[in-house]
C-alpha cells in the first residue's frame, strides 16, 4: 500500500493539471479561435448589439403576436436558463393531469384545430427552444390576427424556420421559436415596449 | 411510432458498433504496448508520467498487485476531489461565487465520479463552480474510466497468459488508456460539439433581454470539453442539472448522433481489443452480439412502451390521437431518440440523459431500470462492462457444465469452484445493494420525503435511484430530491459496494485464470463463439437479473402500467 502511495498522489496531480486545466482551457482556446459564435452559446443581438437571446435556449412568449412556446418546468415562472428542469411527474401525477386539462382547455379557447401533444407538455430540460410545426401551424391565426398580418404570410415565415429531419432520418421535424418571433418583428415590426 | 423512427435506432447502433470496431483494433495497441500512430507526441508525455509516478514499466503486478494499486488510485481521487468541493468558495475560477459544498453532498459527488457513476445529487448550473467541474469532475471522468480501462486490459492478459502470475501494471495501464485513447477521442469530439453548436465558454453567463422586454440569465459553461469525454467514459454527468437533454449540451440531432455514438462505441470496442488480446476473437464477438441483441430489444421495448401506452393526462383532457409521451422530453429529439438513448445509457452505466425517465410510461422507465439491474454489460461502462460480461460468460459455461456434467471451460481455461465462488460474490453485490437498500429506504420516513411522485412510481424512483447507484450508472428517476444526508450517504455506499465490491472479485477471477494453463479446445469443450452460446448467454442474464428483481419491478413499473391503462381507459 506504502509503494502506492507515491504513483497515486503524483498521478492525481499530474492528470489534474493536464485534463483538468490544459485540456478544457486548451478545448476553449481552440473552440473560441475556430468557433467563436457557437464556443460564445449562439448568442443573437439586435441591432443596437444588445443580447437578445441564445439560438439553444427557449424563452418566455406570452404576447398574442408571438409564437408561443411549449410549457416549461425550469425555474419558478418556466424557461430560467440558469435552473433548467423537467417536471419530473410520472404518467399517474395527478398533477400532470390537472395542468394538461388546464392547459389545454385555454389552447381550446384559440382554436378547434386538435391540440399537437407538445404544446401541453413540458420538456426535458424546460428550455426546450422548438415547437412541432403542427403547434406552430395552429398559433398562425392568432398571430395573424394579432399583427393585422395576411395569414398566408405569416404561414410561410413559420415554414422559412422549420427544420426536418437531420439527413432526413436524425431527429424530429421542429421550428425555433425565438428565430420565428425576430422575424414576425422583422417583417411587420412593432411599437417599441 | 414510425418507420423513420425505428431507422433511426437500428441505424444509429450499427453506426456505433461500426465505429467501435476500428477502435478496439487500436486499442489493442495500446494495451499491448505496441506502436500507435500518436506515439511521437505522447511517448514522451508517458516516459514523464512513468517517471514522475518512480513506476518500473516492466514489472508486472500480481492480482492483489493490482487491486490494490486500483483501490489507492481512486482513494486519491476521492480525498482530492471531496477537497476540492468543500473548499469551493475559497479557490479561484469561481465566477459564479459559490459556496463550499455540504459534507454529504461533497462526499457522494466525490464517490460518484470516482466510482464512474457520475450520479447527480447536485444541480450542476446551482451548485458547483467552473474549477469544481474542470479540476474536479473533469479529472475523474477521464481516470475513472481509464481505472475501468486497466482493469479490462487485466482480464484480457489473464485469459491470455498460460500458468502466468503478472495482470500487467495498472499505473502502465491507467496513464496508457486516459493518454492514447481517452484524451485524443475527447478533444476530437469536444471540437466536433462546438462546431455543431455546443458552447465552450469561461464565462459565468450573459444576461438576455427577450423580445418581450424580460431579462434571462443564461448560464454557460465549458460544457463542449466535459460533454465529450462524459459520453466517451461512460461517465454521465452532466454540467446542467438535466444532463444532455439541456439545448446546451445537446442541442441538434446531430450532436445527439455523435453524443449517442460516443456513449457506447468504446464499450463495444473494448470487446473486440479483448478478443484480440485474449486470442479469442470469435468468442468476443459472440459476447457483442448478446449486449446489441439485449440493448436493441430494450431499444424497441421502451419506444414501443412511449409510443403505444396511452397516456392517462392527455385522455382525461381529450386529446386521443398524441402520437407519443412527449411529457420530459425535447421537440428535436421526440420518441426515437430519447427512446434509444435511454436504452443505451442505461445498458452502458452512462448514466447521461437526454429526455427525463421520470415521465417515461411505467414500462419504458421500467425496462430502463431493468437494463441496469441486468448487471450494466449491454454493453456496460467503458472497461467494467467488458469485466462484468466475462462474468457472465464465466456462469454461462458453468450452468452448461452442470447440466452435461464435465469441468467446463472458457477460452481455454478451465472454470473452477475460486472462478465461481468469486463471481458469485460479484454479481450478488447488485441485488444485496439495491433491494436492501430499496427495502430500509421504504420504510423510512424521512427517506420517503424525498419523493415527488406516490404509490408504485415512488417506489420505482427509490429503485432506480440504488439501481443506478449500485449499476454506476447515474441517470435517475429525477422525481427524487436526493440531495439529503440519507440519500447522499447510502447511495454512495451503494456506489462504492457497485464499483469496488465488483472490480477486487474480478481481478482475483483474472488472477486465477492466469495461473491455470492454456488448453487447447477438445470435442467436449462447448464452444463459445456459436449462436448456441450467445443464446445461452442472454438466457443467463435474462434469468439471473429477472429472478432477482422482478418481484421488485412487479410492485414498481409493471403494477404502475396496468393502472395507466386503467386510468386511460
Amino acid at each position: 500500500m506504502i509503494a502506492n502511495l507515491r504513483p497515486a498522489i503524483v498521478s492525481m496531480v499530474l492528470f489534474t493539471a493536464l485534463l483538468g486545466l490544459a485540456y478544457p482551457l486548451g478545448v476553449t482556446g481552440l473552440a473560441q479561435l475556430l468557433f467563436p459564435a457557437q464556443a460564445g452559446g449562439s448568442l443573437i443581438r439586435n441591432a443596437a448589439g444588445g443580447i437578445v437571446g441564445s439560438r439553444w435556449i427557449g424563452q418566455s412568449f406570452r404576447d398574442e403576436g408571438y409564437l408561443r412556446p411549449r410549457p416549461s418546468a425550469a425555474g419558478e415562472d418556466g424557461y430560467d436558463a440558469s435552473n433548467s428542469s423537467g417536471s419530473n411527474l410520472g404518467p399517474l401525477n395527478q398533477d400532470l393531469a390537472a395542468r394538461v386539462k388546464a392547459d389545454a382547455a385555454a389552447l381550446r379557447g384559440e382554436s378547434d384545430a386538435p391540440i399537437p401533444v407538445d404544446a401541453v407538455t413540458t420538456s426535458g430540460s424546460g428550455l426546450d427552444p422548438h415547437v412541432s410545426p403542427a403547434n406552430a401551424e395552429r398559433q398562425v391565426l392568432r398571430i395573424a390576427a394579432a399583427r393585422k398580418a395576411p395569414a398566408a404570410e405569416v404561414q410561410a415565415l413559420i415554414a422559412a424556420n422549420t427544420e426536418g429531419s437531420t439527413f432526413g432520418l436524425f431527429g424530429e421535424p421542429r421550428v425555433n421559436v425565438l428565430a420565428v418571433n425576430l422575424a414576425l418583428d422583422a417583417r411587420w415590426p412593432r411599437a417599441q415596449r | 411510432m414510425d418507420w423513420r423512427g425505428w431507422a433511426e435506432i437500428v441505424f444509429t447502433i450499427a453506426l456505433t458498433v461500426a465505429v467501435g470496431w476500428p477502435l478496439g483494433i487500436y486499442m489493442t495497441r495500446v494495451w499491448t504496448g505496441e506502436r500507435t500512430p500518436l506515439d511521437p507526441v505522447l511517448k514522451p508525455v508517458e516516459a514523464g508520467f512513468h517517471a514522475a509516478l518512480g513506476i518500473d514499466r516492466n514489472k508486472g503486478q500480481s492480482w492483489l498487485g493490482y487491486a490494490v494499486a486500483l483501490l489507492a488510485f481512486s482513494a486519491a481521487g476521492f480525498v482530492l476531489l471531496y477537497a476540492l468541493l468543500r473548499l469551493q468558495g475559497l479557490l479561484p475560477l469561481n465566477p459564479q461565487g459559490f459556496g463550499g459544498v455540504s459534507p454529504h453532498l461533497a462526499f457522494n459527488t466525490a464517490v460518484s465520479f470516482v466510482t464512474n457513476t457520475n450520479w447527480q445529487s447536485y444541480g450542476g448550473e446551482t451548485t458547483l463552480s467552473s474549477l469544481s467541474q474542470m479540476a474536479g469532475l473533469t479529472v475523474q471522468n477521464f481516470v475513472s474510466a481509464g481505472a475501468g480501462l486497466a482493469v479490462a486490459a487485466a482480464m484480457a492478459r489473464a485469459f491470455a497468459a498460460d500458468r502466468g502470475e503478472s495482470l500487467g501494471n495498472f499505473w502502465v495501464d491507467l496513464t496508457r488508456n486516459v493518454l492514447y485513447v481517452l484524451l485524443p477521442l475527447s478533444i476530437a469530439t469536444a471540437l466536433a460539439l462546438v462546431a455543431a453548436g455546443v458552447p465552450q465558454s469561461l464565462l459565468a453567463g450573459v444576461t438576455a433581454r427577450t423580445l418581450e422586454g424580460a431579462d434571462q440569465v443564461i448560464a454557460l459553461f465549458p460544457v463542449a470539453s466535459q460533454e465529450a469525454i462524459k459520453q466517451w467514459g461512460t461517465n454521465g454527468g452532466g454540467l446542467f442539472n438535466v444532463n444532455s437533454a439541456h439545448p446546451f449540451e445537446n442541442p441538434t440531432p446531430l450532436t445527439n448522433l455523435i453524443e449517442v455514438v460516443s456513449l457506447n462505441a468504446l464499450a463495444f470496442g473494448t470487446v473486440v481489443a479483448f478478443g484480440r488480446v485474449a486470442g479469442a476473437r470469435r468468442e468476443a464477438r459472440a459476447l457483442l452480439a448478446a449486449m446489441v441483441i439485449l440493448v436493441g430489444l430494450g431499444a424497441a421495448a421502451i419506444y414501443s412502451s412511449e409510443t403505444l401506452t396511452p397516456q392517462p393526462a392527455m385522455v382525461a383532457a381529450g386529446i386521443i390521437d398524441a402520437p407519443a409521451n412527449m411529457e420530459g422530453k425535447e421537440v428535436r429529439f421526440g420518441a426515437a431518440a430519447s427512446a434509444l438513448w435511454a436504452a443505451m445509457t442505461t445498458g452502458a452505466s452512462n448514466g447521461s440523459v437526454n429526455s427525463m425517465h421520470a415521465s417515461y410510461m411505467p414500462l419504458g422507465g421500467g425496462v430502463a431500470m431493468f437494463l441496469i439491474q441486468l448487471g450494466e454489460i449491454l454493453p456496460g461502462g467503458v472497461g467494467s462492462g467488458l469485466y462484468g460480461m466475462v462474468v457472465m460468460a464465466l456462469l454461462a459455461v458453468f450452468v452448461a457444465g452442470l447440466m452435461v456434467g464435465r469441468t467446463p471451460e472458457y477460452l481455454g481455461k478451465k472454470v473452477e469452484a475460486r472462478e465461481i465462488k468469486f463471481a458469485m460474490l460479484a454479481v450478488l453485490i447488485l441485488p444485496l445493494a439495491i433491494l436492501g437498500f430499496s427495502a430500509v429506504s421504504a420504510a423510512l420516513p424521512a427517506a420517503l420525503e424525498s419523493l415527488l411522485n406516490t404509490g408504485p412510481h415512488g417506489l420505482s424512483e427509490i429503485l432506480y435511484a440504488y439501481s443506478s447507484a449500485a449499476g454506476n450508472n447515474g441517470s435517475a428517476f429525477a422525481g427524487l430530491s436526493a440531495n439529503t444526508p440519507w440519500w447522499n450517504t447510502t447511495l454512495g455506499i451503494a456506489m462504492l459496494l457497485g464499483r469496488f465490491a465488483y472490480a477486487v472479485p474480478v481481478l482475483a477471477i483474472a488472477g486465477a485464470i492466469a495461473a491455470k494453463p492454456k488448453l487447447a479446445p477438445t470435442a467436449g469443450t462447448l464452444p463459445s463463439d456459436s449462436p448456441l452460446f450467445v443464446g445461452l448467454l442472454v438466457g443467463i442474464i435474462l434469468i439471473l437479473g429477472g429472478l432477482q428483481f422482478f418481484p421488485a419491478l412487479a410492485l414498481g413499473p409493471i403494477v404502475e402500467h396496468f393502472q395507466v391503462l386503467a386510468a386511460a381507459r
